[in-house]
């Protein structure tokens, strides 16, 4: 059976649940390597963390370079590995550094791209939806190796346990790939919550909250959810641009999202519209969110979001 | 400094969308200029306005580069409008249904022959939505990528741009030497209004058309195909109430029942 490469998917040293996802998917097509591109000294450390997920082999390579080069130093060595294994394709998560990496590395190794699959068969047909969710689109790479991102949450992992053959590989980053370099980077205040694309509830608030996110937040507590925000609330400053869903924020596919005093501008719509349920409070029955919701409360969200939050807490206790 | 700005004519966002044999449906739709690229037009006035100025004669250019057909002149006018001085469209039957291989090709090879020392690109194109393209073009000239940026500085003495940008795993500063490719978010600034000055001045500036031969490249063949499309079938319609107090609790019952929670 042909190999088939996902990039195990780090963010801040920490391997996050997509992973499972990418090898899953990858599992349908053949044997699934993880490649890991770990600092320098922490290969071994990152490796340990597969354990979820058919994966066969993990490929860990340690270099200096993937901090302080970032995309540019991760996509001259995936290439290098691409060309050393020889892969039936090549899955990454579809996040900004995955898209990019995934373009960089096709134009260095001669292949075709596809970004934002929500599914890969085993002919290596990719799904994406595409025009805001209102179409489906089928897809096929015609040159070179397959390289497909795929949306995190898209797919339900296959989480079983392994214990892959660890294989360290050395590479080195090609000066002309250094080009740019990181000189600081602050970790993101988290606060206990759910990172966003990964979280299986995404609860956001948007002008309506006037600034006032408290509501927002209990009731995400209350169900474990990540939260997010509009960009009307991220541009007020009411809360971190990092958790703006949208076009030109995050995009999240949760099985649950609660918009909470948006309105449901196409620009937010383009970030959430493919979430499995859609929950919507709002007191403006003409507000366009109304459109896409399964269910939607006219109504107060500083009067609903309490009830609601008190509600879900009853059933816990 | 020479700076160069990509820009792209787009659908309306808010126009319906189609699909036409496996592309979209571009003939038929209200085009505009992508809305993230107003930023990348702002940031580019302002970088040369800090340092001297893009009048005739001052020390820096601001050159837009629009990839697309003939009628995208009208997305160039725009963005000349706003102060850009040059202005470069390359338009081929060819090039129908570009992916972002052949764009960040095409777009490389004009950068390279112009020796521009920036280059700003915005985060997406609202159509394709796949933000590749900057990185891409990065990696075809073998230059710093400083994509994301929501704040950009630069020093033209030292030749270096530092950015700041937002990232999954927090913020980070980075910076390169020139050339540079940049991107921007839609945090950076507040793109400007074409005065009706900039307005008249647009129509005396030359827009240079160019088809592939004259870029001096040949392309392949679309890189991915699509085997299908088809619309969703629209979301069945949900259920709606309006709260008198008790919305809160029959929102719990809903997640409830629909083992949402
Ligand atoms: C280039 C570009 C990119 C963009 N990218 C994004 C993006 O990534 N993400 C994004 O979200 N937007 C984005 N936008 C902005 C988008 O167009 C909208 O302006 C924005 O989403 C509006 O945010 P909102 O729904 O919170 O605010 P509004 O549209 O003002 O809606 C507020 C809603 O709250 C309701 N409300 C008020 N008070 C209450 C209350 N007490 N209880 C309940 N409901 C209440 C109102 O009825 C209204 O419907 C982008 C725009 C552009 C031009
Ligand atoms: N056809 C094009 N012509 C000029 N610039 C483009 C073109 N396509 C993409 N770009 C630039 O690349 C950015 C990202 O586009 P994309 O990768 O298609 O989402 C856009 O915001 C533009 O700055």
């Amino acid at each position: 059976m042909s190999c088939v490469l996902i990039l195990a998917d780090f963010i801040g040293g920490k391997n996050t649940k997509t992973t499972a996802e990418l090898a899953t998917a990858a599992a349908r097509i053949g044997d699934v390597c993880a490649v890991v591109l770990a600092p320098t000294g922490q290969g071994a450390a990152y490796a340990a963390a597969l354990v979820q997920g058919p994966i066969s082999t993990v490929l860990v390579v340690e270099s200096d370079g993937f901090a302080a080069h970032g995309v540019g130093a991760a996509a001259d060595v995936l290439t290098q590995i691409i060309a050393q294994k020889n892969p039936a394709a090549v899955l990454i998560a579809s996040h900004a550094f995955g898209k990019e990496l995934a373009g960089r590395t096709a134009v260095k190794s001669g292949s075709g791209i596809i970004t934002d699959a929500v599914d890969v068969a085993a002919d290596i047909t990719a799904t994406q939806m595409v025009f805001g969710g209102s179409t489906t689109v089928h897809s096929k790479i015609s040159h070179g190796t397959p390289i497909i991102t795929l949306r995190p949450n898209s797919i339900t992992a296959d989480l079983k346990s392994v214990s892959p053959t660890i294989e360290m590989l050395s590479f080195d980053v090609a000066e002309s790939s250094k080009k740019s370099t990181l000189t600081s980077s602050q970790p993101p205040v988290q606060g206990g919550r759910p990172e966003l694309t990964e979280a299986d509830i995404v609860v956001s608030g948007g002008r309506g909250t006037n600034g006032d996110f408290a509501a927002v937040e209990a009731f995400a507590d209350s169900l474990g959810a990540a939260v997010g925000a509009s960009r009307a609330a991220t541009d007020a400053g009411w809360y971190p641009h990092s958790h703006q869903v949208g076009q030109t924020g995050k995009s999240v596919s949760p099985q649950l999202y609660v918009a909470c005093g948006i309105s449901g501008a196409i620009q937010h719509r383009a970030g959430m519209q493919t979430s499995k349920a859609i929950v919507v409070i709002n007191k403006d029955p003409e507000a366009p969110i109304f459109e896409i919701a399964d269910f939607g409360v006219i109504g107060d969200l500083f009067a609903v979001l309490p009830k609601a939050t008190e509600g879900v807490n009853a059933r816990k206790a | 400094m020479k700076i160069a700005i990509c820009i792209k004519q787009v659908p309306d966002s808010w126009a319906e969308k189609k699909m036409v044999n496996g592309l979209l449906d571009r003939i038929n739709v209200d085009a505009v200029l992508n809305d993230l690229d107003e930023y990348a037009v702002e940031e580019g006035l302002r970088i040369a306005e800090a340092h001297g100025g893009n009048e005739e004669g001052a020390a820096n250019s601001v050159t837009v580069i629009s990839m697309g057909p003939e009628r995208a002149t009208e997305a160039v006018r725009k963005a000349l409008s706003m102060g850009a001085n040059n202005a470069i469209l390359i338009s081929d039957p060819k090039l129908a249904g570009a992916d972002a291989l052949t764009t960040s090709k095409v777009l490389a090879s004009v950068i390279l022959k112009g020796e521009f020392d920036i280059v700003i690109c915005g985060t997406e194109s609202t159509d394709a939505r796949m933000s590749v393209v900057p990185a891409m073009i990065a990696e075809r000239l073998s230059c710093a990528q400083l994509t994301f940026a929501s704040a950009v500085t630069v020093d033209p003495a030292a030749k270096k741009v530092v950015i700041t940008r937002v990232t999954e795993a927090g913020v980070d500063e980075m910076f390169g030497q020139f050339p540079v490719v940049v991107s921007v978010v839609e945090k950076i600034n507040e793109p400007r209004y074409p005065s009706f000055k900039g307005i008249m001045a647009a129509k005396k500036k030359t827009i240079e058309v160019l088809d592939l031969s004259a870029v001096g490249i040949s392309i392949e063949n679309a890189w991915s195909v699509v085997v299908d499309a088809a619309p969703r079938p629209p979301r069945a319609a949900g259920i709606r109430i309006t709260d008198d107090g008790g919305g809160g609790d029959q929102l719990v019952k809903f997640l409830t029942e629909k083992k949402l929670i």
